[in-house]
């Protein structure tokens, strides 16, 4: 077993009997469930949409190359500096050294995963520079020295009684349980790091092709001051977010509204074409965007899991998965979790070492279901499940399915090993998920149905 | 030097992995066993929530989400109106400083206000913005489909200006009012496809999060309020 797989276990098994969370994260989701279904009913055919979505994504990761050089093509035109990063080291060093030629000292970052897959932050401050998070949750969870719990909702596993001793510790603030206050102490402190940072950092939702811009949907307006104020602006994304033409937007910017947080669509949704224009009156004078790799190329390869780089990241597949709801976001120990997590992970981080992930499903398929680009998600488990065992074949589970085939042929065989299983049954209660016990890791929380007196075949020779 | 080689060869290395990977190739995604034709067959119009077809059915739609969105929308019936509904605001938020811009609606009602007006269509400095109770803005389209404000960096006086100060006021008119997001993004193509300005917003309601909790708290770092003023 892998040290992640182990340490999987371990917090799986701490989290799914922590009631007081299970209860946070249900009453959290049973909201958004509410507001997703008005939402998705408000559509005239929801299941149209995703089709078309499906089929929009297809047509951009299918044709990468074409779209991802009109995309640097255009931007270029307009002076947009373009970089391309194959490995996180690479977008790492791409982006310090950027700081070190602004001599910048600070930096606000709008929330984007695809900082925290590279370990963007914990590079900027070892490099001695002053990193602030500006989206709200970001901000709490950075504050914790954690990771984001979800990739949608950062901070959805904190009660506003945390949140405010949080902000006592670290920002000195009065203690108070109302969200209101509490986002207004995060409002104060953040609005004079927008006005003296010198590097913004953000992601991107979508690369649009034909006409070199990005989209970034948020709630807050954290990423609009971020792209505004700023004199160097710096935006890290994923080679797959690319779609073809701007007006795709008028479905994707609903459909992640939708599925991500239960809103026709977020508060803010921008798209950017450059830095400041001539005549322009404000704007990053420089703007900067790495295009990462990570790995990425790999799983286009992978034909029968290429859709998975259609993922628009809107957390929905996270929201209905049952493993999720009861381990919960930081027990993956990934930067992606719940089923798409459990998909990518391992074909960005290793098969063997996360292998894991692809068990920590329960096969019901609702996250396929509610997949708004229509990823195969929990085939994409199995494949997983398969993938690992041919390139590393469990030799014990093997060597038992052999001989429980051999014995299962062979009806003398099958006949003597019932007889001796049913007088073997009450023996293993003694040893019922002990280390004794050779199936342990399944006999630990689950009872064997007991076997009955009589078989069916025996009753049927016997019967009068 | 080394730098920019080092820049394009990732650049070639990351296409070439590209299209060794798509050597593989993948079939369309299909419906009922039948392949759907491309994506420009299906104008996503057909799929998105219903918007009625008169301008009044748009207006009472635009009226109603921007409601549920907790913006304050006025439909008013001249200049003159527009410029007393602006001085009411002024005085029961008691604005002193009032940032905007130069544009046929502002230039017109504006100075109703009485107030200095920071300029932001030109070089302006941002700490002066930061400290202006309103920004006030005119805008590309109103969306009945989603109650959102359209603007962009030329139209609506920069980047900035309708996302620092406190409260954004709208000034629009009904002639922008289009039905959906489709029609937003032919009206955007229209006019500014030879040369795109590099900033575009959809705005909806006012900035809002759900971080504590899930529950909703305006102002979360854009403004607390959002006005919209329609001639
Ligand atoms: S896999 Fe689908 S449901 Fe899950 S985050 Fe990505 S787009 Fe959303």
């Amino acid at each position: 077993m892998s040290t992640f797989a182990a340490q999987f276990l371990k917090h799986a098994r701490v989290m799914s009997g922590d009631l007081r969370h299970r209860k946070i994260i249900r009453t959290a989701l049973g909201n958004y469930e509410i507001a997703r279904d008005q939402r998705q009913a408000a559509f005239q055919d929801w299941q149209g949409a995703r089709q078309l979505a499906a089929v929009i994504k297809w047509e951009a990761v299918n044709h990468l190359d074409k779209y991802l050089e009109q995309f640097v093509a255009k931007l270029e035109a307009r002076g947009t500096k373009v970089h391309w990063a194959s490995t996180g080291d690479q977008a790492r060093e791409i982006i310090l050294q950027i700081v070190r030629d602004k001599k910048a000292r600070s930096i606000i970052k709008s929330k984007a995963m695809t900082a925290e897959e590279i370990h963007l932050n914990d590079a900027l401050e070892k490099a001695g520079l002053n990193v602030v998070e500006n989206d709200l949750g970001e901000f709490i969870v950075q504050l914790r020295h954690e990771a984001p719990y979800h990739i949608v909702f950062p901070s959805m596993h904190l009660t506003r009684g945390e949140i405010s001793e949080l902000f006592q510790r670290e920002l000195g603030s009065a203690p108070t349980n109302d969200p209101e206050e509490l986002t207004m102490i995060a409002r104060r402190v953040l609005r004079k790091k927008y006005l003296t940072a010198d590097i913004g950092i953000t992601g991107a939702n979508f690369a649009i092709a034909e006409t070199g811009m990005i989209s970034i949907t948020e709630n807050e307006g954290n990423a609009r001051l971020t792209a505004a104020l700023p004199k160097t602006m710096v935006t890290l994304m994923g080679i797959e977010k690319v779609l073809p033409k701007l007006a795709d937007l008028a479905l994707f910017l609903p459909m992640l509204a939708t599925m991500g947080t239960g809103q026709q669509i977020t508060c803010y949704n921008t798209m950017y074409g450059g830095p400041r224009q001539p005549g322009e009156s404000d704007g990053p004078e420089e703007w900067h965007i790495v295009l990462l790799d990570n790995h990425r190329t790999e799983l286009l390869a992978d034909a029968e899991q290429r859709d998975a780089l259609h993922c628009i990241r809107c957390g929905a597949c996270l929201n209905v998965c049952p493993i999720f709801r009861n381990v919960g976001g930081h027990t993956y120990g990934t930067t992606y979790s719940g089923p798409i997590g459990s998909v990518i992970t391992p074909h960005l981080r290793g098969l063997q070492d996360w292998k894991h992930l692809s068990n920590a499903s329960s096969l019901c398929g609702a996250c396929t279901q509610t997949c708004p680009v229509k990823i195969d998600l929990h085939h994409h488990l199995l494949q997983n499940r398969r993938n690992a065992v041919k390139g590393k074949p469990a030799f014990f589970e093997r060597l038992a399915y052999q001989a429980f085939g051999f014995v299962a042929n062979r009806p003398a065989l099958w006949s003597i090993a019932k007889k001796l299983g049913r007088l073997g049954q009450p023996l293993q209660k003694l040893v019922k998920g002990s280390a004794l016990d050779p199936a342990k890791a399944w006999t630990q929380t689950r009872d064997l149905p007991p076997q009955p007196k009589e078989s069916f075949k025996d009753w049927w020779t016997n019967r009068k | 030097m080394k730098n920019e080689e080092t820049v394009l060869s990732e650049r070639e290395k990351i296409l070439a992995r590209v299209r060794e990977a798509l050597k593989a190739p993948v079939p369309s995604p299909v419906s009922h066993g039948h392949v759907l034709p491309p994506a420009a067959a299906y104008p996503a119009r057909q799929w998105l929530p219903k918007v009625g077809e008169t301008f009044d059915d748009q207006l009472a739609l635009f009226a109603k989400n921007a409601a549920e969105l907790k913006a304050d929308f006025q439909l008013l019936n001249s200049a003159d109106e527009m410029c007393q509904a602006l001085v009411r605001l002024r005085d029961t938020a008691g604005w002193r400083r009032v940032a905007g811009h130069s544009g046929d609606l502002t230039n017109a009602v504006c100075p109703a206000l009485n107030l200095p007006l920071l300029r932001t269509d030109r070089a302006y400095d941002v700490h002066e913005l930061e400290a202006c109770d309103v920004g006030i803005s005119e805008c590309d389209a109103l969306i009945a489909q989603t109650g959102s404000v359209l603007v962009t960096n030329r139209s609506a006086g920069g980047r900035a200006l309708s996302v620092l100060p406190p409260h954004h006021v709208v000034l629009a008119r009904r002639e922008q009012l289009v039905a959906d997001l489709p029609a937003a993004f032919e009206l955007l193509q229209q006019k500014y496809a030879e040369n795109y300005p590099s900033m575009i917003s959809f705005i909806t309601g006012p900035s809002r999060t759900g971080d504590i909790e899930r529950i909703l708290v305006l102002g979360a770092h854009g403004p607390k309020r959002l006005t919209i003023f329609c001639l």
